[in-house]
């Protein structure tokens, strides 16, 4: 009865909304049976080729054999498959070493995070390059497929942080000089396409540097991503800056703090945790901005996914190749969305 | 005096970092380029770009200039971004207003839309209606007709255009050979990144519409009622005109956000600003100059956007209200 009364109240009270029902309701049921159709009736899940596999499936039905056969490339690209392990205890750190730093008991002091996340990033680094403990060393150019993108993502946004609290000091610095480098700086990145930066670093890089120095395509990338995530992080701590009244600054001066106790002790800590749910959204723009590395000829996730479907024997299937790295952003992506929704409920309250 | 220096020289020392790094920078680099025997300046623009460009509104052949080459790229990310930003508008307000619906299935669907897309990247999605059209599309010899004269192809999608050559007549494309004559064809690049850009923008613009419609007090639509209103009329008449005024702000940033983002056909082979930037330093190894012309030029882009968005805002301000 109840949920008689529900469904005429939500779904069919008025004739322009019941027919608004009934029309999404069909569209919608007809999508959702067209893709179990596509995607588990008519789907294949073991075949040699992709040949043998669309002559299982008829065309009809999605050829899961190919993930079957490509998964390991698709998350670790050319890194050695014997060595595959490797790639694959550093990505269960990495995700281990997030979902602990959700953990607000863990906020009280900022010693706890970091130490993990430093001792957490030599033994990945150890782990991905090897060359020491009877591991063989395995060059940055075989660093593929999710190992890559949660390294550049991390790493750039952890190296871009300090970066970006300087700027948003800076912007609301008293000092004029200060300020002026500041707004430009963030301004000037912020007007430019992530790309025409990768390019830069990628392209100019090179030419900064005194001659005979060389330095390896995944540091390119990182300092571009970093040089980017900065100017967009200092906008969101600027508004936490903003944020704090003003008295806090008064009363940091009535106390004779200096300008760097007051900035380290008052301010900042104030300012980080009003803006971490707006700062867990940068995080997820960042780590879908790192599929744009692909561009200067990085081997990412989606790299190693469009790579994946050229292959001859099992060309075109690009829709299977796609939903499953999509399904992995997905994953990420969504869940640090809620953990910020959360956040942000339970600092309203 | 010593307060005057107290203030001067943190500045100063600063500034001195800055420009100092700046010279180690130019001096390494113009050491660099002096040594592969780069020439500086923006000379190359007046030579010949020997390149096709497949895409183009104002003419082009590769008998004309790099500068030339630029001109056209820009021209295309314009059509991208004006067409995207009032696709993605009119989208993004359907599904913001349908995220808000009284009907549960309506507001369900809006925020599957929302939340699928916005944690998907924009590139992946690209390249999935890219491969769409280039992949899944039949031929042009069984291509799909949806209207006399509009046939869906791999080769892209054909749409007939007027014609003034000999009185008025519509161009329509037809079969010849083995592609389409006549009319316009939108090519799967091209396709495929203004959907993919309107789609994604669409998501982001969704949210603000919703933030702008539950920003609008409560009592406004409740007294639009009282007064005999429809509740369509209400939004139409009463909640949204006022929720521009919260749109607005935010909308500027996803217009820039859209036109960033369209450099991203760079990756799918659309010849916008991105893409003919990419070719000519390929082709002339003038890095420098080509990179920071494109910025420059996305920047000048950005700006515009914001200015003329800004115009548009001090107009729908309250009267009489302080800014």
């Amino acid at each position: 009865m109840k949920a008689i009364a529900w469904a005429r109240a939500n779904l069919f009270n008025g004739v322009w909304n019941t027919i608004l029902t009934l029309v999404a309701g069909y569209l919608i049921a007809r999508g959702a049976w067209m893709a179990i159709d596509w995607g588990l009736i008519h789907a294949a899940w073991s075949a040699p080729d992709g040949r043998a596999c669309r002559a299982i499936t008829n065309d009809e039905g999605a050829c899961w054999a190919f993930i079957e056969q490509w998964y390991r490339f698709i998350l670790f690209g050319r890194f050695p498959p014997g060595e595959q392990w490797r790639a694959l205890i550093v990505v269960i750190l990495f995700i281990g070493m997030v979902v602990v730093s959700c953990d607000r008991r863990l906020w009280r002091s900022a010693w706890p995070i970091t130490a993990i996340w430093v001792v957490g990033l030599i033994v990945s680094f150890i782990l991905m390059h090897g060359g020491v403990l009877g591991l063989p060393v395995v060059t940055t150019d075989l660093w593929n497929g999710l190992p890559l993108t949660l390294f550049l993502s991390v790493i750039a946004l952890a190296g871009a942080f300090p970066l970006a609290i300087l700027l948003a000091l800076g912007r609301r610095s008293d000092y004029p000089i200060i300020r002026a480098l500041s707004v430009g700086y963030i301004e000037l990145v912020r007007g430019v396409p992530i790309i025409s930066i990768l390019f830069m670093a990628s392209v100019m890089l090179p030419l900064f540097l005194p001659a005979g120095v060389n330095i390896d395509n995944l540091i390119r990338a990182l300092v571009g991503l970093m040089l980017f995530y900065a100017a967009a992080l200092a906008e969101v701590i600027r508004g936490g800056l903003q944020a704090i009244p003003t008295g806090q600054y008064e009363a940091a001066d009535v106390l004779g703090l200096s300008f760097g106790q007051k900035t380290r002790l008052v301010v900042l800590p104030q300012a980080l945790s009003i803006t971490i749910p707006p700062l867990v959204n940068t995080f997820i723009a960042a780590f879908k901005d790192t599929t744009l590395v692909t561009i200067v000829g990085l081997f990412d996730l989606l790299t190693t996914a469009s790579n994946s479907i050229t292959d001859p024997q099992w060309r075109g299937f690009y829709v299977e190749a796609y939903v499953f790295v999509a399904a992995i952003y997905f994953v990420f992506c969504f869940s640090m969305s809620r953990y910020s929704r959360s956040l942000e409920r339970s600092t309203e309250r | 005096m010593t307060a005057k220096l107290r203030i001067l020289l943190p500045q100063l020392l600063v500034l001195a970092i800055v420009v100092g790094l700046g010279a180690y920078l130019i001096h390494n680099t113009l050491d660099n380029l002096a040594r592969q025997g780069v020439a500086t300046g923006f000379a190359y623009l007046d030579r010949e770009a020997a390149f096709e460009i497949g895409e183009k509104l104002i003419p082009y052949t590769s008998a004309d200039s790099y500068g030339r080459a630029l001109l056209v790229g820009l021209a295309n990310t314009l059509e991208v971004g004006v067409l995207g930003c009032i696709l993605a508008t009119i989208l993004g307000l359907i599904v913001g207003v349908a995220r808000m619906s009284r009907n549960w299935l309506i507001r369900h669907i809006a925020a599957l839309y929302i939340q699928a897309i916005r944690n998907v990247p924009l590139l992946l999605q690209l390249f999935v209606w890219w491969d769409l059209f280039r992949v899944s599309a039949p031929p042009p010899r069984q291509a799909w007709q949806i209207m006399p004269g509009f046939f869906l192809s791999n080769r892209g999608l054909t749409i007939p255009l007027p014609s003034f050559e000999g009185g008025f007549h519509w161009d329509i494309p037809h079969l010849a050979g083995f592609n389409f004559a006549g009319g316009h064809i939108v090519t799967p690049e091209f396709a495929a990144l203004l959907i993919g850009l309107v789609i994604y923008t669409a998501a982001f613009i969704a949210e603000i519409v919703r933030a702008g419609i539950e920003g609008v007090s409560k009592g406004q639509t409740e007294a639009a009622l009282a007064l005999g209103l429809k509740p369509r009329q209400a939004l139409f008449l009463i909640v949204l005109p006022q929720a521009r005024r919260i749109i607005l702000p935010p909308l500027i940033t996803d217009y820039q956000a859209l036109i960033k983002n369209s450099s991203l056909a760079v990756a799918i082979g659309f010849p916008e600003l991105m893409a003919i930037t990419n070719t000519t330093l390929n082709n002339t190894g003038q890095a420098i100059e080509a990179i920071s012309l494109m910025m420059i030029i996305y920047l000048g882009l950005s700006l515009i956007t914001s200015a003329l968005l800004n115009w548009y805002n001090a107009r729908l301000a309250l009267k009489g209200m302080a800014r």
